[in-house]
């Protein structure tokens, strides 16, 4: 058996003896801990976030996320080609970049001393630096020691020490983290990400390691229902749900390929045609951050927000929490002087539509539910 | 050589010159000489440069996306990592044999890779990130109603060739010259564009990629030069033509236009836009229309619009750690909960044998601890359990019950031989009654239906309410159920047990309408003399496959049943 495997495992080349292609895989062998940054090392720039043509409701839900992480993640359901890791990647490349302590593997933030981690309570002198908001992919086929991390293997094989390998999830930490086909995950990455993403903490204890980092991210996943249906303690961590759908009417198709063809044959020119774009976004972005914390949410919207989660019989009072912040948070992204019931409104299908109960008395869609709630509960 | 084949030596000229660009082919066919002799021909377009490899059945993410080499690792004495055969296979193609037999894991990944053009792989303690410019060859041999390649994969490759019908005879010969084309003038890009989604729409095609892909095939046909008229009609036959959902409305049936088509919302768009297409659109539709093979739109029809699966949801939730099954890879854990998987555990430890041995002296043996343990992970493929809800009404005993009984027979009896679960509903009179539990014993089931009793009316809705609440215990329980429903579709008893044929039928149409909330699949036997319209609508309302029984037999009514499954 031992024979077999080892002749199987001899046949295949090692990467350093790749069949010729131009540029050598890049390899990061889990080396010393580096600041983690957002990854986008490919030469063409993503796709840009002011350049997509439509999706509405999905392009609104990540920039609530990104005004207010607390909301409590993005879920992307929709068909095919729809643009679903477009948005995403470009939202990336569109965050304004945040401070971190100088070399810690977590990024934390230097102005926020009770978050910090383990490594940076201990110091005296913290230094701060600029980097980017991490927007990490979790890749299928993943394993569980690169999620939540590992013994570092190559510091242990040649020097002997017993080091803390950081995974993803601390790269994603204070950023987002992103998973495409998020039904396909495996269960057991699932029952991990549930911990991690409720407690903000990633507790590690294997390999004679124990260590507890902060894991503070956004999830963001996306995928086809057709694939499979979601489990309910993964859907509700989600704050905001969104489906997608392909334009249906001509004008808008051709747009969109076009400006698809259009990046396809010059990236560079294209991206550079919406810099100015994405600029405003982003200096909106800021903007509403900085109007967040004085933004009060007056009692009438609360009041409307508790008839609406009753009426629409959500479990649990997660529905109101994230009604109320993702209001508030649209509300300073549109620069209002309070929070609405249009507000209220206009967010409540993506808020709250994956968190009824299926009826087995009433076969209309959670989308047409929660627009009748709206209506008879708001009047809009 | 048949023009059917040309095209099919067309499609792999393009498909060498840029595998990555094109996304790739999937190709229906059967193992056979033709489809090899189609694959040489690829090969030998190829340029050297671009490998082509093979990619096993059921291959594991190892191969598949690469990670820790474990003899290299060993010699080495540190991490060493191997590359998958995607990244292996950089420039050129893979072939995907069995493609209608992929999980959706796999081709999920194989999706991302021709994304993003290159492999991420965060796996056994490496993070690697590999170029990979592939184009896949996926080798679709379902037939009938077997499964299909699944449509997120599909959507990604230009071409879509179907080498079924064609016989040795057909790839021999040379080509038969087409009429030369008149030179045409060039195009203006915006204005391929708009014909292409025009053409896309004209065609039925929901997808974005289609146009995009068509264009850029365009594109690849003019080479450096500017797009011309030629190109553009080319890539419409080659990439649009053989993903129509439904033929282009010709000039003169445009008023005449089904407009029913309650399934796409895309229908109002598509159709006003019809009306207004510019004669280059035309044209190309009219091109793609003689490009789309003849029996296409009629194995679309009979595939039909399957319930979406449940799978991950309620049914893992319950089945969460099976203990037996199919292997689905490994997990870090301890013998006690799981079955150890040996190779796996001694993956795990190989990079730390030279540093426990320095600490601990003791060489020639090879050291596990308790980390190291990989213990197997099983998945299991759910039992089916089919649920036959009886018609037992006087309109049915009085046509087909007997004939009826018949078929369920030889399912029960093909059932027992799969270790399948049946159960039987019955519903006469005023309601539903459950004859039969979800059982193996055959014997038993044969008892209770040869002793079913008929007369009286049809509470169709109490009947259907009564299998839905059975199919969706059985799922509770971590199995498939799967409904055949046997009846004449006319409904005269209301759920409260009072007579009526109207509310009747409203709520048997309701009843229906749980079921596929619920994407629970099923037949509906039409067990009238004749067809009845009621039963087709009763069938569509429940998303059910619809067989009508004066033109099946027993043995007909079980092979659609069993494609059901």
């Amino acid at each position: 058996m031992i024979v077999n495997g080892s002749i199987r495992a001899m046949s295949l080349k090692p990467v350093s003896a790749t069949p010729p292609s131009e540029t050598p895989p890049i390899l990061r062998a889990a080396g010393p801990v580096k600041a983690p940054r957002a990854q986008t090392a490919s030469a063409t720039p993503t796709f840009p976030f002011s350049a997509i043509v439509g999706q509405d409701e999905m392009r609104r839900a990540l920039l609530i996320a990104a005004v207010d992480p607390s909301v409590g993640g993005v879920l992307v359901f929709g068909d095919r080609g729809t643009g679903k890791s477009t948005a995403i990647r470009g939202l990336a490349a569109l965050l304004p970049p945040m401070a971190a302590v100088v070399g810690c593997p977590y990024a934390c933030d230097p102005g926020r001393p009770a978050e910090h981690c383990h490594r940076c309570r201990e110091q005296a002198v913290l230094r701060a630096e600029s980097v980017p908001v991490p927007v990490v992919d979790l890749p299928l086929g993943a394993t569980e020691d690169r999620v939540v991390g590992a013994l570092d293997l190559e510091r242990a094989l040649t020097r002997g020490e017993k080091a803390f390998e950081p995974g993803l999830l601390a790269r994603a930490n204070r950023g987002f983290l992103y998973i495409d086909e998020v039904n396909l995950l495996e269960d057991h990455l699932v029952d991990l990400l549930l911990d991690v993403a409720a407690s903000g903490v990633n507790t590690v204890e294997r390999e004679g390691l124990s260590i507890r980092h902060p894991a503070r991210f956004v999830l963001v996943g996306s995928g086809n229902p057709e694939e499979g249906e979601l489990r309910p303690q993964l859907l509700d961590r989600f704050g905001l749900a969104v489906e997608v759908s392909t334009p249906t009417d001509l004008p808008t198709r051709i747009d969109v390929v076009r400006r698809r063809d259009a990046y396809e044959r010059d990236p560079a020119a294209f991206c550079a045609g919406y810099a100015k774009a994405d600029r405003a976004i982003r200096k909106a972005l800021t903007a509403a951050r900085a109007r967040l914390p004085a933004l009060a949410v007056p009692d009438a919207t609360l009041e409307a927000a508790a008839r609406l989660c009753l009426a629409l019989g959500t479990d649990g009072l997660r529905g109101e929490l994230t009604l109320m912040r993702t209001a508030r948070a649209l509300a300073a992204f549109e620069g209002a002087e309070t929070v609405g019931l249009d507000h209220l409104a206009r967010i409540a299908p993506s808020a709250l539509r994956h968190r009824l109960r299926r009826n087995p008395l009433d076969e209309s869609g959670s989308t047409a539910r929660v627009a009748r709630a709206v209506e008879d509960i708001l009047g809009q | 050589m048949s023009p059917a084949w040309a095209v099919a030596l067309r499609v792999a000229h393009l498909v060498a010159r840029d595998p990555h660009a094109c996304g790739g082919v999937l190709v229906r066919a059967g193992a056979g000489p033709v489809r090899d002799l189609w694959l040489d021909r690829l090969a030998g377009e190829l340029a050297p440069a671009r490998p082509v490899r093979r990619m096993p059945a059921g291959i594991a993410d190892d191969r598949l996306l690469g990670g820790l080499d474990l003899a290299a690792t060993l010699a080495a004495g540190r991490p060493v990592a191997q590359s998958g055969l995607l990244a292996d296979a950089d420039g050129g193609l893979v072939v995907v044999p069995m493609a209608e037999r992929l999980s959706p894991g796999t081709a999920a990944r194989l999706a991302a890779a021709l994304d993003a053009g290159e492999v991420r792989a965060e796996r056994d303690g490496l993070a690697a990130r590999t170029r990979t410019r592939i184009g896949l060859i996926l080798l679709d041999e379902g037939e009938g109603d077997d499964a299909a390649v699944p449509e997120a994969l599909a959507d990604r490759l230009a071409f879509r060739l179907d080498l079924t019908g064609l016989a040795w005879g057909d790839t021999q010969g040379a080509a038969t010259e087409g009429e030369p084309e008149p030179d045409d003038p060039d195009l203006e890009p915006d204005a391929a564009v708009a014909d292409l989604c025009a053409v896309a729409a004209a065609l039925g095609i929901a997808s974005l990629r289609a146009p995009l892909l068509a264009l850029r095939i365009a594109r690849l046909l003019a080479g450096h030069k500017a797009l011309r008229a030629r190109d553009v009609r080319e890539a419409a036959c080659l990439v649009l033509a053989p993903r129509a959902t439904r033929l282009p409305s010709s000039p003169e049936d445009a008023e005449a236009a089904p407009a029913d088509r309650p399934e796409s919302p895309a229908s109002d768009g598509t159709e006003s836009s019809d009306q207004g297409l510019e004669p280059g659109a035309e044209s190309l539709v009219e091109a793609a229309r003689a490009a789309i093979p003849p029996d296409l739109l009629a194995r679309l029809g009979a595939a039909g619009a399957a319930p979406s699966s449940p799978k991950a949801g309620r049914v893992g939730a319950v089945m969460q750690a099976p203990r037996s099954g199919r292997p689905a890879g490994t997990r870090p854990g301890s013998p006690r909960t799981g079955r150890l998987s040996l190779l796996p555990t001694l993956r795990a430890a190989a990079p730390w044998q030279r540093l426990r041995s320095g600490a601990e002296g003791a060489p020639r043996l090879i050291q596990v601890r308790s980390d190291d343990f990989r213990i197997t992970r099983f998945r299991q493929r759910s039992e089916t359990t089919t649920i036959f809800a009886v018609d037992a009404s006087g309109s049915a005993a009085l046509e087909r019950l007997a004939e009826a009984k018949g078929a369920v027979e030889l399912l029960l009896a093909e059932a027992y031989v799969r270790r399948d679960k049946v159960a039987l509903v019955a519903f006469r009179g005023t309601g539903a009654e459950i004859v039969l539990a979800p059982t193996r014993a055959l014997a038993r089931a044969r008892r209770g239906l040869s002793a079913l009793p008929g007369g009286g009316g049809t509470p169709l809705a109490s009947g259907l309410d009564a299998a839905g609440t059975l199919a969706r215990a059985v799922r509770r329980g971590g199995g498939t159920p799967v409904v055949v429903v046997l009846t004449d579709g006319r409904a005269n008893v209301a759920r409260s047990g009072a007579p009526g044929r109207v509310a009747a039928g409203a709520e048997a149409l309701n009843a229906a309408g749980l079921l596929r909330a619920d994407a629970i699949r099923t037949i509906l036997i039409d067990t009238a003399a004749r067809p009845q319209e009621t039963a087709r609508r009763l069938a569509e309302a429940m998303g059910a496959r619809y067989v009508p029984l004066p033109y099946a037999d027993a043995a007909a009514m079980s092979t659609a049943i069993r494609s059901a499954r």
